[in-house]
């Protein structure tokens, strides 16, 4: 493990800074970016990126910079291009359009093995033919490294992943945890500058999945690699990225850190995809205090009380009569039927008191009315 | 039993029999495979073995009968130095013919298995079975006439101003002859052309079942696509390549036809054994002959295991 550390530090001969530009504000390139490793150059950067397959736009202008040293996920349901930026970025699609730069250099048109990314594949893509240790020193074994230094390569790689003594094993023989850890090492033992993962827990069960995100997030704040990691899970892209891109037909609709994308959604789609929320209508939200426009309201904001409880200062409120209770064990969600829309309101035990039929004053802080940009 | 307990009245011999099979599932499955085990045992197998046991019986020289006495002497026999050279051109040939057809279909096997889509694989399918539906001996003699000196070729050739090269290949020792159906070279084109489907076929089902994603991943690695050729494509396809090559090589060792046809009238293995086993009534020795090939399909695959060639079934 020390020893691939110190190969992958080897690689960064400039101070690591970091540079996390905001979703607004990519940081222009000072310098000529022939000047490599630019100063100041993000670790993937996507100006105006489209890629067609036939009519089908499956990204469609995407401007994109992820700043050096960060875990950045690219959310989004499936078809909405998230995939398909990761495979251009590791070189498998060639952009219609738009210009891409690792670390400053432009690459458009570099093939895959002439890049210094290395990708996760969702289904581990791990060679038959080989055993696991031949599979982690496969791309040592292309760059003609020596058996010797390879093997022991490998083998600290396998380490790190915690699969020690398994050199020797057929890749039919493990799990699809341990097969998920093997394509992992067999990645970083590269040294890669970005390390893309493509679903790479979409096959593990609950449990594994979040042990493994637990240890994805503290290996990339051990190796200070980039990651991008592709998912279709929110709850796995809130909890590891440092930020997340929302994808949806090929545009990435908002660019955040997960808090921030979750608390203050621009678009009804990304309130939707991101947790759940109460869309509400511009003259609902204008009538309870907040702005004319279409609005989220996340559920566990909005408390429930009893008819006629006193609203305090600064908060709003509608009453209503709950329709359906679910328990889902460590909230209660009710579903309120209000004035003249449904109002999702997630509550802790408390909820308990409430019945199908009951009346209910729902009350929630006005600051938590988020007015969204566009899509009416 | 069950049947008492639930207070139906059975009878017959096919509900018996059918009680009987489920409670002992291992009876039905043997009774099933009962013919067709036998039909291997006694008609294949068995007949092989008659084959093998003949090899060890020796031809009387003086009567021209068959001594039914246990010896070695026929497979001496086989290393006299006629019956060597037929076999070492009989291997030799199947050697070349394996190689030519295994390096004519990868490219075939591989477009058809990683770029045919819809039409173009069907035709792709039509295109390598249809020889497989016409007649052999039609095809072996329509060879004949296409290699033969007032042929296609040689007129193409004329026609092109390159008959120097059909007279250059003709004039060459050993494989060259009088005129392409009456050399060598006839005869490996046309071994080649008949057993090319058997080559193409299994390398494009090995090619088949190798996902794209491989291709990548071992791009992503860092791996030209030569070397990705080298060490991924090829070991995942080298099943259907020796898969092929067992019917190209055992196919070439044990045609009589085709260098009957086309060939000069040097002799290989499976003409020896027609030779032997009809007008000169050797039937051991034309039964040690048979054996020459199994034995080599025997190494053959021995060393093809032993090299891994298995591993990604």
């Amino acid at each position: 493990m020390r020893a691939l550390l110190a190969m992958g530090e080897g690689l960064y001969c400039h101070t690591r800074q970091v540079t996390r530009t905001t979703k607004s504000g990519p940081v222009a390139p000072t310098g000529p970016l022939l000047q490599w490793p630019a100063p100041m150059s993000p670790a993937v950067r996507f100006h105006n990126v489209s890629r067609r397959f036939g009519s089908v736009r499956a990204v469609d202008g995407v401007t994109l910079d992820i700043a050096e040293g960060e875990f950045f996920a690219m959310l989004g349901p499936s078809g909405s291009g998230k995939t398909t930026c990761l495979r251009l970025i590791a070189g498998f699609e060639q952009p219609d359009e738009g210009h891409i730069e690792i670390f400053g250099q432009a690459v458009v048109g570099v093939p895959p093995y002439k890049r210094n990314v290395n990708t996760v594949f969702q289904d581990y893509a791990l060679f038959p033919h080989m055993t696991v240790g031949e599979n982690v020193a496969y791309g040592l074994m292309i760059k003609g490294v020596a058996r010797s230094e390879r093997e022991a390569k490998a083998k600290d790689a396998l380490a790190m992943v915690k699969l020690s003594g398994y050199e020797g094993r057929r890749t039919a023989q493990l799990s699809g945890g341990q097969r998920q850890r093997v394509a992992l090492a067999r990645a970083l033992v590269n040294g890669p500058k970005v390390l893309l993962l493509d679903e790479p827990l979409g096959a593990l069960d609950l449990k594994l999945r979040e042990q493994m995100q637990e240890e994805l997030k503290t290996l990339q704040k051990d190796l200070g690699i980039t990651f991008v990691f592709v998912t279709h899970d929110q709850g796995e892209a809130l909890s590891m990225a440092d930020r997340v891109a929302i994808f949806n037909d090929g545009k990435i609709v908002q660019v955040g850190a997960p808090a921030a994308v979750y608390e203050r959604p621009m678009s009804r789609f990304v309130a939707d995809f991101v947790g759940s929320s109460n869309v509400l209508s511009p003259a609902f939200a204008a009538a309870h205090g907040g702005v004319s426009k279409w609005t989220s309201l996340r559920p566990e904001k909005i408390g429930v009380f009893a008819a006629g409880t006193v609203v305090p200062a600064e908060h709003a409120h509608v009453d209503g009569d709950v329709k359906a209770i679910s328990y889902q064990g460590s909230v209660t969600r009710l579903s309120v039927a209000a004035a003249e829309m449904r109002v999702v309101a997630e509550a802790p035990a408390n909820a308990a008191r409430f019945k199908q039929g009951h009346s209910v004053r729902l009350i929630w802080p006005k600051s938590a009315m988020v007015p969204m940009e566009g899509d009416a | 039993m069950t049947s008492a307990v639930a207070g139906e009245q059975r009878g017959g011999i096919l509900e018996g029999l059918s009680d009987l099979f489920i409670a002992r599932p291992k009876l039905l499955t043997l009774l099933l495979l009962l013919p067709p085990l036998l039909w291997i045992g006694i008609v294949y197998v068995g007949s092989l073995f008659a084959l093998l046991l003949q090899s060890f019986y020796s031809l009387d020289d003086f009567s021209g009968l068959i001594v039914r006495k246990f010896t070695l002497s026929t497979y001496a026999q086989l290393f006299e130095e006629a019956n060597r050279q037929i076999i070492m051109r009989t291997v030799l040939m199947s050697a070349l013919v394996t190689l030519a057809c295994s390096i004519i279909a990868f490219p075939i096997a591989y477009y058809a298995a990683r770029y045919a889509r819809g039409w173009t694989k069907a035709f792709f399918y039509l295109a390598v079975m249809m020889p497989l539906w016409s007649s052999y001996l039609v095809k072996v003699y329509a060879w004949k006439l296409i290699l033969a000196k007032e042929g296609i070729v040689t007129w193409l050739a004329s026609s092109l101003h390159l008959s120097w090269l059909i007279d250059g290949i003709l004039a060459l020792p050993v494989v060259g002859g009088p005129s392409l159906s009456f050399s060598y070279v006839g005869t490996f084109l046309v071994f080649v052309y008949i057993w090319i489907p058997y080559m193409i076929l299994p390398i494009q089902a090995a090619l088949e079942r190798v996902p794209s994603n491989y291709l990548e991943a071992s791009a992503d690695l860092g791996a030209n696509p030569r070397q990705t050729f080298w060490t991924v494509i090829l070991p995942l396809a080298l099943p259907g390549i020796i898969a092929g090559s067992v019917f190209t090589f055992s196919l070439t060792l044990g045609d009589y036809i085709i260098p009957q046809i086309v060939g000069n009238s040097r002799l290989f293995i499976g003409q020896a054994v027609y030779t032997l086993q009809g007008t000169a009534g050797n039937i051991p020795l034309a039964a040690a002959f048979t054996v020459v090939p199994m034995a080599i399909m025997a190494v053959y695959l021995w060393m093809a295991k032993r090299m891994g060639a298995f591993d990604a079934l």
